[in-house]
Protein backbone atom coordinates (compact mmCIF):
# COMPACT_ATOMS: atom_id res chain seq x y z
CA UNK A 1 0.00 0.00 0.00
CA UNK A 2 1.30 3.31 -0.62
CA UNK A 3 -0.05 6.73 0.45
CA UNK A 4 -0.95 9.20 -1.70
CA UNK A 5 -1.01 13.28 -1.26
CA UNK A 6 -4.25 14.64 -3.25
CA UNK A 7 -3.93 18.82 -2.97
CA UNK A 8 -6.53 20.55 -4.05
CA UNK A 9 -6.23 23.46 -6.02
CA UNK A 10 -9.14 25.81 -6.83
CA UNK A 11 -9.79 29.25 -7.79
CA UNK A 12 -10.25 31.22 -4.90
CA UNK A 13 -12.23 33.60 -6.31
CA UNK A 14 -15.06 31.77 -7.29
CA UNK A 15 -15.32 30.58 -3.96
CA UNK A 16 -15.11 33.97 -2.35
CA UNK A 17 -18.50 34.43 -4.85
CA UNK A 18 -19.77 31.37 -4.43
CA UNK A 19 -23.18 31.78 -3.08
CA UNK A 20 -24.10 30.24 0.32
CA UNK A 21 -26.32 27.18 -1.41
CA UNK A 22 -23.13 26.23 -3.78
CA UNK A 23 -21.05 26.76 -0.81
CA UNK A 24 -23.30 24.35 1.18
CA UNK A 25 -23.60 22.20 -1.77
CA UNK A 26 -19.74 21.58 -1.89
CA UNK A 27 -19.47 20.90 1.78
CA UNK A 28 -22.25 17.86 1.10
CA UNK A 29 -20.03 16.51 -1.26
CA UNK A 30 -16.94 16.44 0.48
CA UNK A 31 -18.64 14.80 3.30
CA UNK A 32 -20.22 11.91 0.97
CA UNK A 33 -17.01 11.48 -0.20
CA UNK A 34 -15.44 10.67 3.12
CA UNK A 35 -17.94 8.89 3.22
CA UNK A 36 -17.79 6.76 0.88
CA UNK A 37 -13.85 6.41 0.74
CA UNK A 38 -13.38 6.31 4.69
CA UNK A 39 -12.01 2.97 4.08
CA UNK A 40 -8.84 4.69 2.33
CA UNK A 41 -8.76 7.89 3.85
CA UNK A 42 -5.85 8.67 6.23
CA UNK A 43 -6.54 12.67 6.26
CA UNK A 44 -7.50 15.58 4.79
CA UNK A 45 -8.01 19.08 6.10
CA UNK A 46 -9.57 22.46 4.41
CA UNK A 47 -6.99 25.38 4.46
CA UNK A 48 -7.61 29.00 4.71
CA UNK A 49 -7.26 31.17 1.95
CA UNK A 50 -3.95 32.06 0.94
CA UNK A 51 -4.28 35.88 1.56
CA UNK A 52 -3.83 34.63 5.15
CA UNK A 53 -0.37 32.52 4.04
CA UNK A 54 2.92 33.36 5.17
CA UNK A 55 5.98 32.27 3.36
CA UNK A 56 9.54 31.80 4.92
CA UNK A 57 12.37 32.19 2.49
CA UNK A 58 16.08 32.45 3.37
CA UNK A 59 17.33 35.74 1.44
CA UNK A 60 21.17 36.21 0.23
CA UNK A 61 23.18 36.88 3.20
CA UNK A 62 21.10 33.31 5.31
CA UNK A 63 18.32 34.98 7.31
CA UNK A 64 14.91 33.71 7.04
CA UNK A 65 12.80 36.33 6.01
CA UNK A 66 8.90 36.41 5.97
CA UNK A 67 6.54 37.32 3.02
CA UNK A 68 3.37 38.08 2.96
CA UNK A 69 1.04 35.20 0.84
CA UNK A 70 1.95 31.57 -0.64
CA UNK A 71 4.74 30.36 -1.70
CA UNK A 72 3.92 30.42 -5.22
CA UNK A 73 1.12 32.73 -6.68
CA UNK A 74 -1.13 30.76 -9.06
CA UNK A 75 -4.25 31.06 -10.08
CA UNK A 76 -5.47 28.49 -8.60
CA UNK A 77 -4.37 28.13 -4.93
CA UNK A 78 -4.04 25.24 -2.54
CA UNK A 79 -7.37 25.06 -0.80
CA UNK A 80 -7.08 21.68 0.80
CA UNK A 81 -6.02 18.07 0.78
CA UNK A 82 -6.58 14.63 1.39
CA UNK A 83 -4.07 11.86 2.44
CA UNK A 84 -5.22 8.11 0.98
CA UNK A 85 -4.07 5.18 0.66
CA UNK A 86 -4.37 2.67 -2.13
CA UNK A 87 -2.75 -0.51 -3.85
CA UNK A 88 -1.60 1.76 -6.99
CA UNK A 89 -1.76 4.46 -9.22
CA UNK A 90 -4.69 3.64 -10.93
CA UNK A 91 -6.85 3.04 -7.64
CA UNK A 92 -5.61 6.20 -6.43
CA UNK A 93 -6.61 8.34 -8.98
CA UNK A 94 -9.70 6.38 -9.25
CA UNK A 95 -10.18 7.63 -5.75
CA UNK A 96 -9.14 11.02 -6.57
CA UNK A 97 -11.30 11.53 -9.43
CA UNK A 98 -13.97 11.74 -6.87
CA UNK A 99 -12.53 14.55 -4.95
CA UNK A 100 -15.07 17.53 -5.55
CA UNK A 101 -13.10 20.07 -7.05
CA UNK A 102 -15.62 22.12 -8.83
CA UNK A 103 -13.00 25.26 -8.74
CA UNK A 104 -10.31 23.23 -10.01
CA UNK A 105 -8.33 19.72 -9.70
CA UNK A 106 -6.39 17.92 -7.86
CA UNK A 107 -2.89 16.76 -8.02
CA UNK A 108 -1.85 13.53 -7.04
CA UNK A 109 1.81 12.78 -5.16
CA UNK A 110 2.69 9.34 -3.63
CA UNK A 111 4.09 10.43 -0.15
CA UNK A 112 7.79 9.02 0.45
CA UNK A 113 8.05 6.08 2.07
CA UNK A 114 10.99 6.85 4.98
CA UNK A 115 10.14 3.68 6.78
CA UNK B 1 20.44 -11.24 -34.99
CA UNK B 2 18.91 -7.70 -35.74
CA UNK B 3 15.72 -9.94 -36.51
CA UNK B 4 15.44 -11.26 -33.11
CA UNK B 5 16.42 -8.06 -31.58
CA UNK B 6 13.16 -6.75 -33.62
CA UNK B 7 10.75 -9.04 -32.91
CA UNK B 8 11.71 -10.94 -29.70
CA UNK B 9 13.18 -7.89 -27.53
CA UNK B 10 9.46 -6.81 -26.01
CA UNK B 11 9.08 -10.53 -25.61
CA UNK B 12 12.35 -11.23 -23.81
CA UNK B 13 12.07 -8.05 -21.77
CA UNK B 14 8.21 -8.57 -20.72
CA UNK B 15 9.08 -12.10 -19.80
CA UNK B 16 12.39 -10.75 -17.60
CA UNK B 17 9.84 -8.08 -16.15
CA UNK B 18 8.64 -11.06 -14.46
CA UNK B 19 12.06 -11.86 -12.31
CA UNK B 20 12.97 -8.84 -11.87
CA UNK B 21 9.48 -6.15 -11.32
CA UNK B 22 12.59 -3.30 -12.13
CA UNK B 23 12.79 -1.77 -15.35
CA UNK B 24 16.58 -1.02 -15.75
CA UNK B 25 17.33 -4.89 -14.41
CA UNK B 26 15.21 -6.38 -16.51
CA UNK B 27 16.93 -3.90 -19.69
CA UNK B 28 20.35 -5.00 -18.42
CA UNK B 29 19.52 -8.37 -18.46
CA UNK B 30 18.05 -8.47 -21.71
CA UNK B 31 20.99 -6.41 -23.00
CA UNK B 32 23.66 -8.69 -21.78
CA UNK B 33 21.41 -12.23 -23.35
CA UNK B 34 21.39 -10.30 -26.85
CA UNK B 35 25.29 -9.53 -26.38
CA UNK B 36 25.74 -13.29 -25.48
CA UNK B 37 23.66 -14.10 -28.45
CA UNK B 38 25.87 -12.52 -30.62
CA UNK B 39 28.75 -14.20 -29.67
CA UNK B 40 27.06 -18.03 -29.04
CA UNK B 41 24.86 -17.54 -32.36
CA UNK B 42 27.65 -16.79 -34.62
CA UNK B 43 29.60 -20.18 -33.69
CA UNK B 44 26.76 -22.43 -32.64
CA UNK B 45 24.15 -21.10 -35.19
CA UNK B 46 20.66 -19.61 -34.50
CA UNK B 47 18.80 -22.13 -32.19
CA UNK B 48 15.37 -23.10 -33.57
CA UNK B 49 13.53 -21.02 -31.05
CA UNK B 50 15.44 -17.49 -30.71
CA UNK B 51 12.97 -15.90 -28.09
CA UNK B 52 12.67 -19.12 -26.18
CA UNK B 53 16.62 -18.96 -25.54
CA UNK B 54 17.13 -15.13 -25.08
CA UNK B 55 14.15 -15.24 -22.33
CA UNK B 56 15.87 -18.44 -20.83
CA UNK B 57 19.31 -16.69 -20.67
CA UNK B 58 18.20 -13.37 -19.87
CA UNK B 59 15.90 -15.09 -17.06
CA UNK B 60 19.16 -17.09 -15.46
CA UNK B 61 21.05 -13.79 -15.03
CA UNK B 62 18.35 -11.83 -13.54
CA UNK B 63 18.07 -14.71 -11.12
CA UNK B 64 21.36 -14.63 -10.58
CA UNK B 65 21.71 -10.87 -9.95
CA UNK B 66 18.51 -11.20 -7.86
CA UNK B 67 20.05 -13.18 -5.72
CA UNK B 68 23.69 -11.30 -5.42
CA UNK B 69 21.51 -8.26 -5.32
CA UNK B 70 19.36 -9.49 -2.71
CA UNK B 71 19.51 -6.86 0.36
CA UNK B 72 19.26 -4.20 -2.93
CA UNK B 73 16.37 -5.65 -4.37
CA UNK B 74 14.34 -5.66 -1.26
CA UNK B 75 15.07 -1.54 -0.60
CA UNK B 76 13.95 -1.11 -4.38
CA UNK B 77 10.77 -0.30 -5.49
CA UNK B 78 9.60 -3.03 -7.34
CA UNK B 79 6.66 -2.97 -9.65
CA UNK B 80 2.97 -3.70 -8.56
CA UNK B 81 1.56 -6.58 -10.21
CA UNK B 82 -0.92 -8.94 -9.90
CA UNK B 83 0.41 -10.95 -7.16
CA UNK B 84 -1.92 -13.58 -8.09
CA UNK B 85 -0.76 -14.18 -12.02
CA UNK B 86 2.36 -13.42 -11.85
CA UNK B 87 3.65 -14.98 -9.33
CA UNK B 88 2.84 -18.27 -10.35
CA UNK B 89 4.23 -17.66 -13.51
CA UNK B 90 2.66 -19.74 -16.06
CA UNK B 91 4.48 -20.19 -19.43
CA UNK B 92 1.23 -19.51 -21.42
CA UNK B 93 0.55 -16.09 -20.15
CA UNK B 94 3.58 -14.70 -21.57
CA UNK B 95 1.93 -12.96 -24.16
CA UNK B 96 -0.34 -11.14 -21.72
CA UNK B 97 3.25 -10.48 -20.35
CA UNK B 98 4.05 -7.86 -23.22
CA UNK B 99 0.64 -6.66 -23.21
CA UNK B 100 1.23 -5.51 -19.59
CA UNK B 101 4.58 -3.93 -20.39
CA UNK B 102 2.32 -2.28 -23.69
CA UNK B 103 -0.18 -0.46 -21.07
CA UNK B 104 2.14 0.42 -18.51
CA UNK B 105 4.56 2.31 -21.28
CA UNK B 106 1.20 4.33 -22.57
CA UNK B 107 -0.45 5.16 -18.97
CA UNK B 108 -2.25 8.44 -19.60
CA UNK B 109 0.07 9.52 -15.91
CA UNK B 110 2.27 9.78 -18.91
CA UNK B 111 3.14 12.49 -20.68
CA UNK B 112 2.39 11.61 -24.49
CA UNK B 113 6.02 12.18 -25.39
CA UNK B 114 7.02 10.05 -22.97
CA UNK B 115 4.83 7.14 -23.63
CA UNK B 116 6.14 7.31 -27.00
CA UNK B 117 9.46 7.19 -25.94
CA UNK B 118 9.18 4.00 -23.33
CA UNK B 119 7.20 2.02 -26.28
CA UNK B 120 10.27 2.89 -28.95
CA UNK B 121 12.76 1.50 -25.62
CA UNK B 122 11.25 -0.77 -23.96
CA UNK B 123 8.56 -2.30 -26.76
CA UNK B 124 11.22 -1.90 -30.26
CA UNK B 125 14.52 -2.51 -28.04
CA UNK B 126 15.47 1.14 -29.85
CA UNK B 127 18.43 1.96 -28.01
CA UNK B 128 18.49 5.41 -26.17
CA UNK B 129 20.76 7.12 -29.06
CA UNK B 130 18.32 6.11 -31.72
CA UNK B 131 15.22 7.12 -29.75
CA UNK B 132 16.97 10.56 -28.90
CA UNK B 133 17.62 10.64 -32.99
CA UNK B 134 14.15 9.87 -34.01
CA UNK B 135 12.84 12.89 -31.75
CA UNK B 136 15.47 15.41 -32.63
CA UNK B 137 16.71 15.95 -29.00
CA UNK B 138 20.01 15.12 -27.46
CA UNK B 139 20.83 12.01 -26.02
CA UNK B 140 21.14 13.25 -22.77
CA UNK B 141 17.75 14.67 -22.94
CA UNK B 142 15.72 11.26 -23.80
CA UNK B 143 18.30 9.53 -21.47
CA UNK B 144 17.06 12.34 -18.12
CA UNK B 145 13.50 11.84 -19.59
CA UNK B 146 13.56 7.76 -19.70
CA UNK B 147 15.07 7.69 -16.41
CA UNK B 148 12.67 10.13 -15.05
CA UNK B 149 9.50 7.95 -16.80
CA UNK B 150 10.68 4.62 -15.01
CA UNK B 151 11.53 6.37 -11.92
CA UNK B 152 7.72 7.76 -11.87
CA UNK B 153 6.15 4.18 -12.68
CA UNK B 154 8.14 2.75 -9.45
CA UNK B 155 7.58 5.40 -7.03
CA UNK B 156 3.99 6.37 -8.23
CA UNK B 157 3.50 2.97 -8.48
CA UNK B 158 2.00 2.56 -12.17
CA UNK B 159 0.39 -0.64 -11.80
CA UNK B 160 2.05 -3.38 -14.09
CA UNK B 161 -0.87 -4.76 -15.78
CA UNK B 162 -3.66 -5.34 -18.01
CA UNK B 163 -6.16 -2.88 -17.23
CA UNK B 164 -9.53 -3.90 -15.88
CA UNK B 165 -12.43 -4.62 -18.58
CA UNK B 166 -14.42 -1.34 -17.58
CA UNK B 167 -11.23 0.53 -18.71
CA UNK B 168 -9.87 -1.68 -21.11
CA UNK B 169 -11.45 0.94 -24.10
CA UNK B 170 -10.15 4.23 -23.04
CA UNK B 171 -6.90 2.35 -22.26
CA UNK B 172 -6.54 0.29 -25.44
CA UNK B 173 -7.12 3.97 -27.27
CA UNK B 174 -4.56 5.75 -25.75
CA UNK B 175 -2.04 3.22 -27.12
CA UNK B 176 -3.17 3.20 -30.82
CA UNK B 177 -2.70 6.71 -30.58
CA UNK B 178 0.76 6.53 -29.31
CA UNK B 179 1.24 4.11 -32.40
CA UNK B 180 -0.41 6.24 -34.64
CA UNK B 181 1.68 9.08 -33.91
CA UNK B 182 4.76 7.16 -33.94
CA UNK B 183 3.75 6.13 -37.80
CA UNK B 184 2.67 9.48 -38.49
CA UNK B 185 6.24 11.23 -37.04
CA UNK B 186 7.88 8.23 -39.50
CA UNK B 187 5.54 8.87 -42.49
CA UNK B 188 6.12 12.24 -42.54
CA UNK B 189 8.74 13.47 -40.80
CA UNK B 190 7.91 17.23 -38.99
CA UNK B 191 11.07 18.88 -39.52
CA UNK B 192 14.57 17.88 -41.51
CA UNK B 193 15.75 16.79 -45.24
CA UNK B 194 13.96 13.32 -45.31
CA UNK B 195 10.06 12.87 -46.36
CA UNK B 196 10.29 10.01 -43.85
CA UNK B 197 11.51 8.21 -41.57
CA UNK B 198 11.23 4.35 -42.43
CA UNK B 199 12.79 3.41 -39.53
CA UNK B 200 9.96 4.69 -36.97
CA UNK B 201 7.48 3.50 -39.62
CA UNK B 202 8.50 -0.08 -39.53
CA UNK B 203 8.34 0.15 -35.78
CA UNK B 204 5.03 1.28 -35.79
CA UNK B 205 4.11 -1.27 -38.06
CA UNK B 206 5.71 -4.08 -35.95
CA UNK B 207 3.77 -2.72 -32.28
CA UNK B 208 0.64 -2.62 -34.34
CA UNK B 209 1.47 -6.08 -35.25
CA UNK B 210 2.18 -6.71 -31.99
CA UNK B 211 -1.09 -5.87 -30.66
CA UNK B 212 -3.08 -7.32 -33.23
CA UNK B 213 -1.61 -10.42 -32.52
CA UNK B 214 -2.54 -9.86 -28.77
CA UNK B 215 -6.15 -8.08 -28.99
CA UNK B 216 -7.08 -9.56 -32.51
CA UNK B 217 -10.53 -9.17 -31.54
CA UNK B 218 -10.77 -5.44 -31.11
CA UNK B 219 -11.70 -3.58 -34.52
CA UNK B 220 -9.77 -0.64 -33.54
CA UNK B 221 -6.64 -2.73 -33.12
CA UNK B 222 -7.29 -4.36 -36.73
CA UNK B 223 -7.98 -0.74 -38.28
CA UNK B 224 -5.18 0.84 -37.20
CA UNK B 225 -3.31 -2.10 -38.31
CA UNK B 226 -4.72 -1.77 -41.96
CA UNK B 227 -4.28 1.93 -41.49
CA UNK B 228 -0.59 1.39 -41.43
CA UNK B 229 -0.39 -1.25 -43.49
CA UNK B 230 -2.62 0.70 -46.77
CA UNK B 231 -0.98 4.42 -45.91
CA UNK B 232 2.71 2.36 -45.86
CA UNK B 233 2.00 0.58 -48.99
CA UNK B 234 2.37 4.15 -51.27
CA UNK B 235 6.07 4.46 -49.07
CA UNK B 236 8.20 4.08 -52.31
CA UNK B 237 6.01 6.33 -54.80
CA UNK B 238 5.54 9.26 -52.87
CA UNK B 239 8.89 10.21 -54.06
CA UNK B 240 10.35 10.70 -57.57
CA UNK B 241 13.38 10.73 -58.91
CA UNK B 242 15.00 13.53 -57.45
CA UNK B 243 13.67 13.09 -54.57
CA UNK B 244 10.98 15.52 -54.93
CA UNK B 245 7.34 15.18 -53.17
CA UNK B 246 4.66 13.15 -55.49
CA UNK B 247 1.00 13.85 -54.56
CA UNK B 248 -1.29 11.07 -54.28
CA UNK B 249 -2.38 11.83 -58.12
CA UNK B 250 0.94 11.66 -59.31
CA UNK B 251 1.88 8.27 -57.62
CA UNK B 252 2.54 5.69 -60.07
CA UNK B 253 0.10 2.83 -58.60
CA UNK B 254 2.00 -0.08 -60.28
CA UNK B 255 4.77 0.83 -57.95
CA UNK B 256 2.56 0.65 -54.58
CA UNK B 257 3.11 -2.74 -52.25
CA UNK B 258 0.76 -5.40 -53.54
CA UNK B 259 1.23 -7.77 -50.47
CA UNK B 260 0.70 -4.89 -47.99
CA UNK B 261 -2.45 -3.67 -49.93
CA UNK B 262 -4.20 -7.04 -49.85
CA UNK B 263 -3.20 -7.70 -46.29
CA UNK B 264 -4.51 -4.36 -45.46
CA UNK B 265 -7.89 -4.68 -47.24
CA UNK B 266 -8.37 -7.72 -45.67
CA UNK B 267 -8.26 -6.21 -42.50
CA UNK B 268 -9.92 -3.26 -42.99
CA UNK B 269 -12.90 -5.68 -44.27
CA UNK B 270 -12.91 -7.47 -40.50
CA UNK B 271 -12.22 -4.59 -38.63
CA UNK B 272 -15.79 -2.93 -40.58
CA UNK B 273 -17.46 -6.01 -39.55
CA UNK B 274 -16.96 -5.57 -35.61
CA UNK B 275 -19.90 -3.10 -35.02
CA UNK B 276 -20.20 0.77 -35.33
CA UNK B 277 -16.42 1.54 -36.54
CA UNK B 278 -14.44 3.60 -34.33
CA UNK B 279 -11.52 6.68 -36.05
CA UNK B 280 -8.80 4.18 -36.80
CA UNK B 281 -11.23 1.63 -38.87
CA UNK B 282 -12.57 4.57 -40.68
CA UNK B 283 -9.19 6.41 -41.63
CA UNK B 284 -8.30 2.71 -43.08
CA UNK B 285 -11.81 2.31 -44.97
CA UNK B 286 -10.50 5.52 -46.75
CA UNK B 287 -7.16 4.82 -47.70
CA UNK B 288 -8.75 1.28 -48.65
CA UNK B 289 -10.91 3.23 -51.10
CA UNK B 290 -8.12 4.89 -52.52
CA UNK B 291 -5.90 1.41 -52.94
CA UNK B 292 -8.82 -0.38 -54.58
CA UNK B 293 -8.68 2.77 -57.76
CA UNK B 294 -6.53 1.16 -60.36
CA UNK B 295 -6.37 4.94 -61.19
CA UNK B 296 -6.57 8.57 -59.65
CA UNK B 297 -9.33 9.61 -61.95
CA UNK B 298 -11.36 6.46 -60.71
CA UNK B 299 -11.35 7.16 -57.00
CA UNK B 300 -14.92 6.81 -55.39
CA UNK B 301 -14.98 10.12 -54.01
CA UNK B 302 -18.30 10.91 -52.75
CA UNK B 303 -17.21 7.16 -51.15
CA UNK B 304 -14.66 8.77 -49.57
CA UNK B 305 -16.77 12.14 -48.72
CA UNK B 306 -19.09 9.46 -46.51
CA UNK B 307 -16.24 7.90 -44.56
CA UNK B 308 -15.18 11.54 -43.50
CA UNK B 309 -18.74 12.16 -42.50
CA UNK B 310 -18.33 9.24 -39.93
CA UNK B 311 -15.49 9.90 -38.87
CA UNK B 312 -16.39 13.80 -38.04
CA UNK B 313 -18.88 11.74 -36.06
CA UNK B 314 -16.66 9.98 -34.13
CA UNK B 315 -13.72 11.98 -34.05
CA UNK B 316 -14.85 15.90 -35.06
CA UNK B 317 -11.45 17.62 -35.61
CA UNK B 318 -10.44 20.61 -37.66
CA UNK B 319 -7.71 18.08 -39.55
CA UNK B 320 -10.36 15.68 -40.70
CA UNK B 321 -12.73 18.29 -41.76
CA UNK B 322 -9.66 19.86 -43.65
CA UNK B 323 -9.63 16.64 -45.38
CA UNK B 324 -13.01 16.07 -46.04
CA UNK B 325 -13.09 19.45 -47.73
CA UNK B 326 -10.46 18.18 -50.04
CA UNK B 327 -12.76 15.05 -51.07
CA UNK B 328 -15.67 17.09 -51.47
CA UNK B 329 -13.80 19.24 -53.84
CA UNK B 330 -13.24 16.22 -56.20
CA UNK B 331 -16.59 14.60 -55.25
CA UNK B 332 -18.50 17.76 -56.29
CA UNK B 333 -16.20 20.23 -57.92
CA UNK B 334 -13.37 23.00 -56.59
CA UNK B 335 -15.89 26.11 -55.73
CA UNK B 336 -17.77 23.76 -53.35
CA UNK B 337 -14.19 22.15 -52.05
CA UNK B 338 -12.98 26.04 -51.54
CA UNK B 339 -16.28 27.28 -49.76
CA UNK B 340 -15.99 24.05 -47.06
CA UNK B 341 -11.77 25.06 -46.91
CA UNK B 342 -12.95 28.66 -46.35
CA UNK B 343 -15.31 28.01 -43.42
CA UNK B 344 -11.93 26.40 -41.29
CA UNK B 345 -10.21 29.73 -42.28
CA UNK B 346 -10.73 30.97 -38.51
CA UNK B 347 -9.50 27.68 -36.90
CA UNK B 348 -7.04 28.41 -34.47
CA UNK B 349 -5.62 24.75 -34.83
CA UNK B 350 -5.36 25.25 -38.39
CA UNK B 351 -3.70 28.41 -38.46
CA UNK B 352 -0.05 26.94 -38.75
CA UNK B 353 -0.80 23.98 -40.43
CA UNK B 354 0.47 24.26 -44.41
CA UNK B 355 -2.02 21.85 -45.30
CA UNK B 356 -4.79 23.93 -45.76
CA UNK B 357 -3.07 26.69 -47.34
CA UNK B 358 -2.12 24.29 -49.99
CA UNK B 359 -5.18 22.46 -50.48
CA UNK B 360 -6.57 25.88 -51.08
CA UNK B 361 -3.70 26.78 -53.75
CA UNK B 362 -4.77 23.47 -55.68
CA UNK B 363 -8.55 24.27 -55.78
CA UNK B 364 -7.54 27.81 -56.80
CA UNK B 365 -5.60 26.11 -59.71
CA UNK B 366 -8.53 24.12 -61.25
CA UNK B 367 -10.24 27.22 -60.91
CA UNK B 368 -7.77 28.95 -62.65
CA UNK B 369 -7.38 31.51 -60.23
CA UNK B 370 -4.14 31.79 -60.52
CA UNK B 371 -3.11 34.79 -58.49
CA UNK B 372 -4.22 33.79 -55.84
CA UNK B 373 -3.30 30.09 -55.78
CA UNK B 374 0.15 31.07 -56.14
CA UNK B 375 0.05 33.18 -53.18
CA UNK B 376 -1.73 30.26 -51.35
CA UNK B 377 1.28 28.22 -52.28
CA UNK B 378 3.75 30.42 -50.78
CA UNK B 379 1.87 30.70 -47.64
CA UNK B 380 1.97 26.85 -47.38
CA UNK B 381 5.55 27.08 -48.17
CA UNK B 382 6.33 29.33 -45.51
CA UNK B 383 4.63 26.98 -42.87
CA UNK B 384 6.10 23.43 -43.72
CA UNK B 385 8.94 22.79 -41.68
CA UNK B 386 9.39 19.68 -44.26
CA UNK B 387 12.59 20.42 -46.97
CA UNK B 388 10.95 17.96 -49.38
CA UNK B 389 7.76 19.57 -49.15
CA UNK B 390 8.81 22.98 -48.99
CA UNK B 391 10.39 22.13 -52.19
CA UNK B 392 7.07 20.57 -54.17
CA UNK B 393 5.48 23.82 -53.16
CA UNK B 394 7.94 25.96 -54.66
CA UNK B 395 7.82 24.27 -58.00
CA UNK B 396 4.13 24.59 -58.00
CA UNK B 397 4.32 28.38 -57.44
CA UNK B 398 7.08 27.96 -59.90
CA UNK B 399 4.87 26.64 -62.51
CA UNK B 400 2.33 28.86 -61.67
CA UNK B 401 4.66 31.38 -62.85
CA UNK B 402 5.10 29.89 -66.15
CA UNK B 403 2.00 29.51 -66.69
CA UNK B 404 1.30 33.43 -66.73
CA UNK B 405 4.30 34.43 -69.04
Amino acid sequence: MTQYLVLIYENEQSWANADEATVGRMMSEHSSFGQKNGASLRGGNALESSTTATSLRRNASGEIVATDGPFAETKEALGGYYVIEADDLDAALAIAKQVPATFGGVEVRPIRDMS
Amino acid sequence: MANAHRHEWAFVLASTMRITRDFDVAEECVQDAFAKALASWSQQGIPTNPGAWLTTVARRRAIDLGRRRDVAMRSRRLLVTDATTLDREPDSAIEDDRLRLIFTCCHPSLATDTQVALALRMLCGLSTVQVAKAFLVKESAMAARLTRAKKKIAIARIPYRVPKRAELRTRIDAVLLVVHLLFTTGHTSPVGEELSQVDLVERSLDLARMLHSLLPDDGEVTGLLALILLTDSRRGSRVGTEGEFLALADQDRSTWHRDSIDEGLVLVGDALRRGRPGPFTLMAAIAAVHSSAPHWDETDWSEIVGLYDLLIDTWPSPVVALNRAVALSFAEGPDTGLRALDDLSTEPQLSAYPYLAAARANCLVRLERVDEARDAFAEAAMLTENNVERAYLQSRIEELLERRS
